[in-house]
């Protein structure tokens, strides 16, 4: 059974001059511990589709499925990242950060901290663990953020561009972080992004949306042995291949 | 807005806070300079004559009058008095201004009910309530406490509103996605996110209350009190007394300023970064 299952979801804004559809029609399903990309570009509702998937927007037709169950809204089932360097809070030190979760669901404080220092641990952070965030890079903002979703232990990892905003050379480290935090922890991903190397780097199966309305142009598996060489022909070609699907040079990779 | 500043934009009170490893002395030199300069030129009109001696002491007269009145425990009784008011006047404004600030933040109808009316309050000097407040709950501190909490609490609903709204949606998403209740949200998120806003607001509350206070007791009827002390000196043309007065409240001012204020700004919106020394 799939682990989540997407079906025909539509989300439709009214506006003045009439009902936009952000997304339309959507439907795939995701298998457990797999690594799916969704990728297209700005505007083909990739990211709205994930924020109803998170649960923080209601879509205005279709039902998601995780565990066989239809969901209404938030749930610890999934854990959130954002793009936003700014999702950390401030207040709180890299490890009061990524315990958060686990206070909220009222485990002891010497047990957060140990379950948040091994989180820490995995994204290379434990000696930054008393840090607050303004002290920290943008890298190492997104790793705690990582860290912070995955400490209360969800089934599912959603991440929106979590790279996008940081420098290619420290993007490139993170892609590298995150295919080895997958593989330990086989949680199953959902990743939107614009970037069509990194879905190939990191996706098991890539969703191409095109927009006007966001809908899903085709699905790709992408099989190649990991760990993968963006350099490689096979790698390249799949690059080629989801451009394509993108309609050419409308978005660069 | 009307007495709303981000926090962000507020200007400490030493221009130049100490900077990494500058000598103790010379960060007290540079604090002291303007004070100086102030005095010096005060010094020299006082001895110029050109106002007569009684109505323009000299500083070492007003010094005077201050070791006197304050080895006498007069001065010391007046502060003491006044302190106690701003303090439970302060209180109310700093509890219900939060309280209300966080309402109106929160809940929509909240907000449709007390910004109007906020926003009417506000702009009113809050000496013009004092003689409906005497009227009211009658001559004394009831009535002077009540209207110090009521007048310095929109600096404080204001601010705090103003912050609660500020508070980044990103913060209370992520927050949802790890199961924060209504509660928690409240306390472990909307509470911190919204406390460089709320802190300025505290401060704008406190010196409005000063400037209430101050007024207040010189109509209240009251016996004691840093007001009543000035304005009652005036009767005698005691100008030494009144300097003496509003000596003290500076230095009252100057000392919440650095030792709650800032200290508690320290402690928490700077350290987290979310507000510059």
């Amino acid at each position: 059974m799939p682990h989540i299952e997407i079906r025909d979801i539509s989300l439709i804004y009214d506006t003045p001059s009439g009902s936009v559809p952000g997304v339309q029609g959507v439907s795939f399903s995701i298998e457990p511990s797999e690594f799916l990309c969704i990728v297209g570009p700005s505007g083909c509702g990739k990211s709205t589709l994930l924020n109803i998937i998170a649960g923080f927007l209601t879509p205005t037709g279709g039902e998601i499925k995780i565990g066989g169950k239809i969901i209404t809204g938030h749930g610890m089932d999934r854990g959130v990242v954002f793009q936003d360097f700014a999702q950390l809070f401030p207040w709180r030190t890299a490890l009061g950060n990524v315990a958060f979760g686990l206070e909220m669901k009222g485990m002891g404080k010497a047990e957060r901290e140990e379950i948040a220092l091994q989180q820490l641990r995995l994204v290379k952070l434990e000696k930054f663990v008393r840090s607050y965030p303004h002290h920290l890079s943008g890298g190492m903002q997104q790793r705690v953020a990582i860290a912070r979703a995955l400490a209360y232990n969800p089934a599912v990892l959603l991440m929106d561009e979590p790279f996008a905003a940081l420098d290619a050379l420290t993007r490139d480290d993170m892609q590298r972080l995150l295919a080895e935090v997958w593989r330990e922890t086989k949680k199953t991903v959902i990743y939107v992004t614009h970037n069509v190397a990194e879905a190939v780097y990191l996706a098991d199966r890539v969703v191409v949306m095109t927009p006007h309305p966001g809908t899903v142009k085709i699905e790709v598996p992408i099989r190649l042995a990991r760990p993968r060489d963006p350099l490689s022909v096979e790698f390249l070609d799949y690059q080629k291949e989801l451009l394509r699907h993108l309609g050419g040079g409308a978005v660069k990779a | 807005m009307h007495d709303v500043v981000p926090a962000s934009a507020f200007v400490p009170l030493a221009p130049g806070a100490p900077a990494e490893g500058e000598a103790r002395w010379r960060v007290f030199a540079r604090t002291a300079f303007p004070f100086l300069v102030v005095g010096l030129a005060w010094e020299i009109t006082a001895r110029l004559g050109v106002f007569p001696a009684r109505l323009f002491p000299s500083l070492e007269e007003v010094a005077y009058a201050l070791v006197r009145l304050t080895v006498a425990g007069i001065l010391p009784h007046h502060a003491g008095e006044t302190l106690l008011r701003l303090f439970a006047g302060f209180s109310i404004a700093a509890v219900m201004g939060v309280a209300i600030g966080i309402a109106m933040g929160r809940s929509r109808r909240a907000e449709d009910i007390f910004l109007p009316l906020v926003s009417i309050g506000a702009p009113i000097p809050g000496i013009a309530y004092a003689p409906l407040f005497l009227l009211w709950f009658g001559l004394g501190n009831f009535a002077t406490i009540l209207l110090v909490g009521f007048a310095s609490s929109f600096a404080v609903i204001i601010n705090t509103w103003t912050g609660v709204k500020a508070v980044k949606e990103i913060w209370v998403r992520s927050a949802q996605s790890m199961g924060a209740d209504n509660q928690r949200m409240f306390r472990q998120v909307i509470l911190p996110g919204a406390l460089p806003y709320i802190l300025t607001g505290l401060r704008l509350g406190m010196a409005q209350a000063w400037r209430i206070l101050v007024v207040v007791e010189m109509l209240a009827g009251v016996q004691w009190g840093l007001g009543w002390m000035i304005f009652g000196a005036r009767e005698l043309l005691n100008t030494d007394v009144m300097l003496a007065g509003v000596a003290v409240i500076g230095i009252i001012g100057l000392i919440l300023e650095k030792h709650v204020f800032q200290r508690l700004e320290d402690y928490t919106v700077v350290r987290w970064g979310m507000m510059e020394q």
